[in-house]
């Protein structure tokens, strides 16, 4: 097995909905999807972002779309235009769950390894 | 009803400030039926109700008669329709600013503007607590009681029958306060297909085309993470264009020549936005069981969407109310190489060394070091070694306006009293912001679909 970052396995988007986010995770192949399951648990994700999420953390599957749901509680301190934080609505927790690492199979590991970041050599003028 | 096989219906707007040529490139790219526009975000209410406090005439989205005043000839002439929530709290003033646009643009008397008022709830918000109602906060479950007083704006989010009556009664263009986000997209699809209420599939399947459509480029390709440097040409990015059918199968794709794209990734990525249990997803008209949506990528920026079931919605509408809940503002300054986070962390031990022997009430000071950990805290790791710069942002918020006052005064000193390479404060004094804060509540819907009205009225 090997640890690899979950950037490297999958894409997310997030949101608010009051003072709560919520983050989409969204395997970048079938094959992935339960990696994501088993890895990537309610307990895992709470324990990942500490004091950024005050309540608790839950959990909805969509094998439909290789997806995967979480509610995080209390994690915009206040909410849209009570927090603080330059991220009040929670736009970018998305890159903060990619932040984690999983335990994959070695081949896993092999063909996703730096999926997900810019290949070497790009520059924004084009190549 | 129309006698068509596809209604094609385009996104226009994901939010107030959104692309404002957004709307015209979704007219002017390829043949549409539709275009709706979404304005509304949860606390824009109160910003529109801050503006009409100031001036009756206003409270409602004026980009969108800016835009009508560029479109509405066009629209006229190919026979496409407009759905939006721009009435914002202010409906019947946006739909006479619509008209005139209309007669301004030659339209007049050859078009009609629907509007639809009463999810407004501020007049009747005593009636309402008196009645029964405790509109209770969602996630807290305090009573509404608790901040009466401090209430600014209080709307029902209603469903899309009234947009529906407004279409059926010839609107060419219907002007909307508040609604469920997908309704403006569902409402034009339940006219044109003839789509019964209790046909809970057909009504979710509007639901997730709206999805779909109400964050607009959101859906095609813009903020989409998967080889996002490959993605082509997001300046000219194309807004989504659905193409229903009237099984409710529908596909999503953009006009061609457009830029941005249309693949699984893309379209996924927007279906699981700012959702909550996928198997209940709660509108107005349906609850709508996101598991069971079956999506196939067909290539050529296509993506079809289809099998998607519905069952009954609850008794209970959702409200969205605003109040005042205190004062906040931020300053910000930034150091340089070398040292710099150094440097900001110990700017930011004077501040919060300065506040407390100042005596300043604040609730809650919050330091970021931007550059370093502003947007994932902890989980940014140890500070960079070497950082070119970092900027320090501290933002307060408290109850007490004047110690928010105090506070913008005291950045500034910093620059001469504090570490060294600093600069960034041309700025000036940071703004002093009243804080509006959410309150989301449930209402029982009959205590709502009584007031709903439709007006139709010709340019």
């Amino acid at each position: 097995m090997t640890q690899i970052s979950l950037a490297c396995l999958a894409h997310a988007r997030s949101g608010d909905k009051g003072n709560s986010a919520n983050v989409g995770l969204v395997a970048y192949e079938p094959e992935i999807y339960p990696i994501l399951v088993e890895e990537v648990t309610e307990e895992r994700v709470k324990a990942h972002f500490g004091g950024l999420v005050r309540g608790r953390v839950e959990r909805f599957e969509l094998p439909n779309l290789h997806a995967l749901n979480f509610m995080l509680y209390e994690a915009l301190d206040g909410g849209g235009t009570v927090s603080l934080r330059t991220d009040a609505q929670g736009k970018v927790l998305s890159t903060a769950l990619l932040r984690m690492e999983v335990q994959v199979a070695d081949d896993i590991a092999r063909r996703f390894e730096g999926r997900g970041f810019i290949p070497e050599g790009w520059s924004p003028e084009g190549a | 009803m129309a006698d068509r096989d596809i209604v094609r219906i385009a996104g226009g707007q994901g939010f107030w400030g959104d692309d404002l040529d957004a709307p015209v490139r979704q007219v002017e790219g390829g043949p549409i039926d539709y275009l709706v526009m979404d304005y509304l975000a949860e606390v824009t209410m109160s910003i529109m109700r801050k503006l009409k406090d100031r001036d009756p005439a206003s409270g409602y989205a004026r980009d969108f008669v800016t835009l009508m005043d560029r479109i509405f000839p066009a629209c006229v002439e190919r026979g496409i329709r407009v759905v939006a929530n721009a009435g914002g709290v202010n409906p019947d003033g946006c739909a006479e600013a619509v008209r005139e646009a209309g007669r301004r643009a030659g339209v007049g008397g050859k078009a009609r503007v629907g509007v639809v008022t009463g999810d407004d709830l501020m007049d009747r918000l005593d009636e309402l607590l008196e009645g029964g109602h405790a509109l209770a906060h969602m996630e807290t479950g305090e009573p509404l009681l608790t901040i009466r007083e401090r209430v600014r704006s209080a709307n029902a989010y209603f469903g899309a029958a009234p947009i529906v009556e407004a279409l059926g009664r010839g609107a060419d263009v219907v002007v909307t306060g508040r609604c469920a986000d997908p309704v403006l997209t569902a409402a034009p699809l339940i006219h044109e297909f003839g789509w019964a209420a209790d046909d809970y599939d057909l009504m979710a399947a509007g639901v997730l085309a709206g999805h779909l459509n109400e964050c607009g480029a959101q859906a095609t390709g813009g903020n989409a993470m998967p080889e996002w440097w490959t993605t082509p040409d997001y300046d000219r990015i194309g807004f989504p264009v659905l193409e229903v059918e009237s099984s409710g199968a529908f596909t999503v794709t953009k006009h061609p020549g457009t830029g941005g794209r249309v693949n699984r990734a893309t379209v996924t990525e927007q279906i699981v936005y700012e959702i909550g249990d996928p198997e209940s997803f709660l509108t107005p008209d349906v609850v709508a069981d996101f598991t069971t949506i079956a999506l196939s990528d067909l290539g050529n920026d296509r993506v079809r969407l289809e099998g998607i079931r519905g069952r009954s919605p609850t008794d209970f509408l959702k409200v969205s109310i605003a109040y005042t809940d205190g004062w906040k503002s931020e300053g910000t300054l930034l150091y340089t190489w070398p040292d710099a986070v150094a440097k900001a962390r110990t700017a930011d031990r004077m501040l919060r060394d300065r506040f407390e022997r100042l005596g300043f009430r604040l609730d809650d000071v919050h330091t970021e070091f931007v550059g370093w950990n502003a947007a994932h805290g902890h989980l940014s790791g140890d500070p960079p070694v070497d950082a070119p710069e970092v900027q320090l942002r501290v933002a307060v918020r408290s109850s007490d306006r004047a110690s928010v006052e105090r506070f913008t005064r005291e950045m500034a000193p910093l620059v001469l009293t504090g570490p060294p390479s600093v600069t960034g404060y041309a700025g000036g004094r940071g703004r002093v912001q009243e804080i509006v804060a959410y309150w989301p509540a449930l209402i029982r819907r009959d205590a709502v679909d009584s007031l709903l009205r439709v007006e139709v009225l010709d340019v």
